[in-house]
This record gives C-alpha cells, sequence and structure tokens, in this order.
C-alpha cells in the first residue's frame, strides 16, 4: 500500500471527525420534532417521516417556483423554503391533531395505527401530487461544493449548513420549552393534566400546538435534508427508524437526553462505519443499543414526570 | 404441425380436470360449433385470445420504494403496445393490457403474476424488475407455463424457459466496463461499493473474481451500505485513505442521490478520480442532478443521446405520449423492446400458445432492427446479443457514448464466476 503523509493523515482524521459530528446533526435534528409529540405528548407518530416528507417536498415546490418565475432570487429563496416548510408541515400538524390525533389520547396503541394510516395516506397523496419519482430541488451554489481550510481538508458546505440549522432549532426549542410561558404550560400538562387544567390551562389547545410544532420542526427537518439526499414518496419511512431510536435511546421526556443519545449513537456509527462494512456498522450499533436498553429501559436520561 | 398439437391436447384436458369440470363443457361447445376457427388455431391452450383482442398483463411496482425505478417501463411497455396496436396489432389482434401493481413486495409480485397467469390467462406479461421480484414469480411461470419479458440488466446465473431477458445480463455490463476502464484509464486498484442486497453482492463477487483473475489488479475495498442509506461520509474517508484507480459503483435508489451529493461535497470529482457505476440511468439522474455526477461514467446498453434514426423516433414517440420532461433509461429501452419481440416470436409462430412461441424464439435468430439501443438479437439462450456503452455523464443530465463495445453475445453462466 501506499505511504502516506502526516498531513494526509491528519486531514482524513479530521475530515472523518466531521462526518460524525455531520451524522449527529442529521439524527438530531430528525429526532427533535418527534422528541417533543413522543416526548411531551406520548403519542407515536408513526406519520412523522411523512411529515419530513411534506417539509422536503415544499422545499422543491418553493425551488421550482422561483426557477420559473424568480430566477434573481434563487440564491437566497432555500432559508425562505425552510420557514414555509415549518409553516406547512406546522399547519398540516395541526389538522391531523385536530381531525385524528385528539380522538385517541387515552387509546396510545391506537394512535399507533392510526398514524401509521396517515402516513400511508401521505405517501399516496405525495405519489399523486408530484409522481413517484424521486426529485431534488436546485440548490443554489452557495450550498455546494467544500469549505477547505488546508490543501487536503474537505468539509462539505451542506454539512455545516445541517449543522447550523441544528443547532438554532435546538436552541428554539430550548427556548420554548423552558424559557417561554408556551413552554411552562406544555411541562405542566406532561406533568399533571388535569391539575393543569384545573389551574386554568387550556390542556387542549396546548396539545394542538405542541403537535403542530413537532410536526413543523419534521419539516425544517426536511427541508434540511435536500441538500443531503433525494425526495420520494416513501422517503420519510427511512428516516422514521433512526428518529425512534434516538428519541427512545435518549429518554424519552428528556431534550438533552436526546442530543445525548444523538451524539452517541452517530459517533459509533461513523467511527465503526470506517473500520468495518456498513452494514456491519449498523448491526453493531444497533445491536450495543439493544444491550442498553436492556439494563436501562427508560433510555439514556430518564426525566422524572408524575402521570 | 399435426405432432405438436396432438402431444398438447392431453394437457390441455388434464388442465380442465384439474380446474374443475367449468371449463370443459365451454371448451368442447367451442369446438363442436367450431366456431373461431382462427381463434382456435392461434390459441389451442386457452389463452385469453378472441378474434380481435390478446390480452397480456403488465407487473410493475406502481406505489413502493421500486415505484420511482418501475413507472418508465411500464410506461415504455405501454408505448410499445400503443405503436403496436396501431399499425395492426398482432396476427390480426388489437393488444389489451391488463395493468397489475406489484406494490415493491416480492410475495405481491408472486400472487399478482399467479392471478394474471391463471385466472386472466393473458398471452405473455411484461414487468418485474428487482431480482428479488423476478425470483418470486419464477416458479409461478414456470408451474403454470406463463411467459415474462423481463427488462433489467441483471446478475446474470439464471434462464428459465418462461422467461425472455431483454436487459444485459452480467458479463455483458459487468465485465465489459470493467475491461473497458481497466483499457482506457489503465486501472489498476479498484474500490467497490453498493447497496447491500442480491444484485449489488453478486455484481461486485462476479467483478472482483474479473479484476483478481483476469485483469491482474486489485481490489482495495468493498462496502455494502444498507438500502436507502443517506450517510456516506465514512466511506469516502476510506476511499480517500485507499486511493483507489477506480471506484466501481452499484448503489442504487434514494441512497444515489446522497452518494453522488456528498461525494462532490468531499471534492472528489471526475477531474480527480474515475468512477464506474452500473446503477446509474437517466432516470436515476434526474433525482441526483447532472452536476453531481459531471465525468462520471456508466455502463450501459443504452442511453437516450444516441444518435441513430431509431431512437430519435423512440424518443419523440415516448415524449408524446409521457410528456415532454420524460426521461429514458437503460432499463425503460429494454422494457420497450419486449413487446416488439414478443410480436415476432408470434407472428412467426403464427400463434399466441406459450410453447410455440417459446420454440420460435428459441431458434437465435429473432432481430431488432428498429430497436433504439440499434440492434439486438434473440440468443437460444433467451438473452439478447446486445452493444455494451460507456457513457459519460454531462451537467444536463444526459451522457455522451464514450466507448461502444462490438455485439457481445450473451452468456448467463459464465465459467469461472460462479
Amino acid at each position: 500500500m501506499d505511504a502516506y503523509t502526516s498531513s494526509e493523515l491528519i486531514s482524513i482524521f479530521a475530515m472523518q471527525g466531521f462526518s460524525g459530528i455531520s451524522l449527529f446533526s442529521v439524527l438530531l435534528l430528525m429526532a427533535l420534532g418527534l422528541a417533543i409529540i413522543f416526548g411531551q405528548m406520548g403519542v407515536i407518530n408513526m406519520a412523522h417521516g411523512e411529515f419530513m416528507t411534506v417539509g422536503a417536498y415544499t422545499t422543491y415546490f418553493m425551488a421550482t417556483l422561483t426557477e420559473t418565475y424568480f430566477p434573481a432570487f434563487m440564491p437566497y429563496y432555500f432559508v425562505f423554503a425552510i420557514v414555509v416548510a415549518f409553516i406547512v408541515a406546522g399547519i398540516l400538524g395541526y389538522l391531523a391533531e385536530f381531525a385524528l390525533i385528539r380522538h385517541l389520547y387515552k387509546r396510545p396503541l391506537d394512535t399507533l395505527l392510526a398514524t401509521w394510516g396517515l402516513s400511508l395516506i401521505m405517501q399516496q397523496s405525495f405519489r399523486s401530487l408530484f409522481g413517484a419519482r424521486e426529485v431534488s430541488p436546485t440548490l443554489p451554489e452557495w450550498l455546494l461544493g467544500s469549505y477547505q481550510p488546508t490543501e487536503t481538508i474537505y468539509i462539505p458546505i451542506n454539512g455545516m449548513f445541517v449543522l447550523g440549522l441544528t443547532a438554532v432549532v435546538t436552541l428554539g426549542v430550548y427556548y420554548l420549552m423552558f424559557k417561554s410561558r408556551w413552554g411552562l404550560r406544555v411541562r405542566a400538562t406532561t406533568q399533571n393534566r388535569v391539575m393543569s387544567g384545573a389551574v386554568g390551562i387550556n390542556t387542549k389547545k396546548v396539545d394542538r400546538y405542541t403537535f403542530a410544532l413537532g410536526c413543523g420542526i419534521a419539516g425544517i427537518a426536511g427541508a434540511a435534508f435536500t441538500t443531503i439526499a433525494s425526495t420520494g414518496p416513501t422517503t420519510g419511512t427511512l428516516y422514521i427508524v433512526d428518529t425512534f431510536m434516538v428519541v427512545v435511546f435518549g429518554g424519552a421526556a428528556s431534550l438533552f437526553g436526546t442530543i445525548a443519545s444523538a451524539f452517541s449513537i452517530a459517533q459509533a456509527q461513523s467511527i465503526l462505519e470506517f473500520f468495518i462494512s456498513g452494514s456491519m456498522a449498523k448491526v453493531y450499533t444497533l445491536l450495543a443499543l439493544v444491550v442498553i436498553l436492556m439494563f436501562k429501559p427508560e433510555g439514556l436520561f430518564a426525566s422524572k414526570v408524575r402521570r | 404441425m399435426r405432432k405438436p398439437s396432438s402431444s398438447l391436447l392431453p394437457s390441455v384436458m388434464r388442465r380442465c380436470f384439474a380446474k374443475g369440470l367449468m371449463a370443459l363443457p365451454a371448451a368442447i361447445l367451442l369446438s363442436s360449433i367450431g366456431m373461431s376457427a382462427s381463434a382456435a388455431n392461434v390459441n389451442t391452450t386457452g389463452l385469453a385470445v378472441t378474434d380481435e383482442t390478446v390480452t397480456i398483463g403488465i407487473l410493475h411496482s406502481l406505489t413502493g420504494t421500486m415505484a420511482i425505478s418501475e413507472t418508465g417501463a411500464q410506461e415504455a411497455e405501454k408505448l410499445a403496445i400503443s405503436q403496436i396496436n396501431a399499425t395492426g396489432g398482432i396476427l390480426g389482434r388489437q393488444i389489451k393490457i391488463i395493468q397489475e401493481d406489484g406494490a415493491s413486495d416480492w410475495p405481491t409480485f408472486a400472487e399478482k403474476s399467479r392471478k394474471l397467469l391463471v385466472q386472466d390467462k393473458v398471452a405473455a406479461v411484461f414487468g418485474a424488475w428487482t431480482s428479488a421480484s423476478r425470483k418470486a414469480v419464477l416458479p409461478v411461470f414456470e408451474k403454470e407455463n406463463g411467459l415474462l419479458y423481463y427488462p433489467t440488466f441483471y446478475e446474470g446465473l439464471e434462464q428459465s424457459k418462461n422467461v425472455i431477458y431483454t436487459g444485459q445480463e452480467a458479463t455483458q455490463q459487468i465485465l465489459a466496463g470493467l475491461d473497458w476502464v481497466a483499457k482506457e484509464k489503465e486501472a489498476k486498484t479498484f474500490y467497490l461499493i453498493g447497496s447491500d442486497y442480491i444484485w449489488p453482492r453478486t455484481a461486485m463477487k462476479i467483478a472482483r473474481k474479473h479484476i483478481e483473475n483476469v485483469l491482474g489488479g486489485k481490489v482495495v475495498g468493498e462496502d455494502y451500505k444498507p438500502l436507502g442509506n443517506t450517510q456516506f461520509g465514512s466511506v469516502i474517508n476510506k476511499i480517500r485513505l485507499k486511493k483507489p484507480d477506480v471506484i466501481y459503483a452499484a448503489v442504487v435508489g434514494g441512497s444515489n442521490v446522497a452518494w453522488f451529493k456528498q461525494l462532490k461535497a468531499a471534492g472528489i470529482t471526475s477531474k480527480k478520480q474515475t468512477l464506474l457505476t452500473i446503477s446509474v440511468t437517466e432516470d436515476e439522474v434526474l433525482g441526483i442532478g447532472g452536476e453531481n455526477l459531471e465525468g462520471f461514467y456508466s455502463i450501459m446498453k443504452y442511453f437516450q443521446s444516441q444518435d441513430n434514426p431509431n431512437n430519435k423516433a423512440f424518443v419523440a414517440a415516448f415524449k408524446e405520449m409521457w410528456g415532454e420532461d420524460s426521461v429514458m433509461g437503460d432499463v425503460t429501452q429494454a422494457a420497450y423492446l419486449g413487446p416488439w419481440l414478443w410480436k415476432a416470436a408470434v407472428e412467426r409462430a403464427g400463434s399466441f400458445d406459450i410453447d410455440k412461441v417459446v420454440a420460435e424464439s428459441e431458434k437465435g435468430d429473432i432481430e431488432l432492427t428498429t430497436a433504439p439501443e440499434g440492434y439486438v438479437k434473440l440468443h437460444k439462450n433467451h438473452h439478447l446479443w446486445s452493444k455494451a456503452r460507456v457513457g459519460e455523464w454531462s451537467k444536463d443530465g444526459q451522457a455522451t457514448v464514450v466507448y461502444t463495445s462490438e455485439l457481445i453475445e450473451p452468456n448467463p453462466f459464465p465459467a469461472g464466476y460462479q
């Protein structure tokens, strides 16, 4: 085998480090929305992946619209697309909660089935609306390519973008949940629904907005992932398993747990992948997860809540 | 002529008995009245053939993951059939289509193919896409003696009486591609990467044997990623560490997009790295984006950009039927050949009977000079003689053909590769 200079090895090491961090940000962004819905409301939303897909298709739609009618606006549309993706997915989430989920709060297993049905309905709607083929929005130039701090190190810009976006969304969720009046109401409802109602919190409204927020964040994630992969009607199903894995491993109702869990899964996976083949790396990661969950069934960080 | 019909009769009777007596009176009635003499001649086994029509089946995934890939194939089959109908049909009969959805689910494929053969009694089925779906329907076609035209390039190592393979088998694609890259790019070291299922794994097994035993090269890495995987960072770093002359890729589906986008973002472009893939056609490029593929190579037998009158007519007709934006990939073109090959065999046999059509097909001299890819000939072994072509992708999502091989004889069971 060829000899390597130390600078080459260092740069591969640096890039490998970034690919781990990049995977971490992807996992975290996927899981944030679900962490809110599953963590705060206890709803197992099987259609979470489809709300991501809604965000992705919104981005695609915005890209096509901009390209056709305002080509000069192309470099900036992506930022707006993310906001629109949040709003569209949020509104759809709001409607889903109103029409479906709220009738099933006391029957968690039925929600599982109902949201799974919802996911199938949404997949078929995507197929009818956008066609079966996968699509990719035209990305603005500044999102492509990579940043080169040295001759041999390439840091993908889309990776950095997702990382930055994840940071912003995480901080936003943190602020909403722990610093705002609204977050206080959500947490109160989670801890004791009856008592919260008694002190004048409209718990139904809280539920509806929590669900909409979770779906909206899924929409943001979907928009961000268009920079990484393409979008098809069944794209959501690719993400749903990883998403649940992160949330369950982190401990349902804990934001910090979700972050820690995304980080450890991402690092384990990416380091293992470097040394063994991709499929086996996934097997070992999942195996480790199962073993840890056997000893800590409540996940890494379980918050102590009274139900 | 007398011999085959007399030997067929008992089998027909047996089938009638086996299925209950319902069909028997009808058969007797038909033959005793002596009506539709022509239909009886061209159809002695009870297929869905009348004096005016013949019914065939199309079996592709319209829903599920594979819908992305299979859409083009079923569109091409419908185009070919509508063209055949417009020019008078087959043996004076218009072709009627019964379409079933395989739903990207292999047991569903088997169930639907049974329905098409047993209940609808179709004269031929055009369908299946993945190797897994073909393997699922194969026993059904062999048991019910149906006829399947299978359009996808695949790993070879199969030959059934009841299947005509209109795509290329391994030696016509995998080996031809490796030979080209070894000669043209003086490649010695290869990095193999694919999605984790039967086709990439078998393809890579064949590729490794060819690289090590025939080309005298070296495989410096081999990797498989789960279907639908979107993170290739670690693999890309591994590739960077191993510095292969060629990346040989068989990543499929949605993963493909992530794979090529991330390669580009990691600074691995065609300027520094040769990449040859066996899984990217014009269909995939729609999702991947031409800018991410620029300068990389695909080995296929057909590219939409091919400059010949057949192809120009095909592209124009396809766009007219399915929209200006549609693209035609390798499998789409191979699917288009199916109905035409069937028409040729049926007309020679003068009959829709499966056994007669297969016998004609097995003579090994059915040619299609109107094929969009140029010229194909059906070999005795149910595969097509075809040329391998290397296309270099450009920004607009189309490929320039940079190499065309001689007409390659199909060899589904190459010695030393099993």
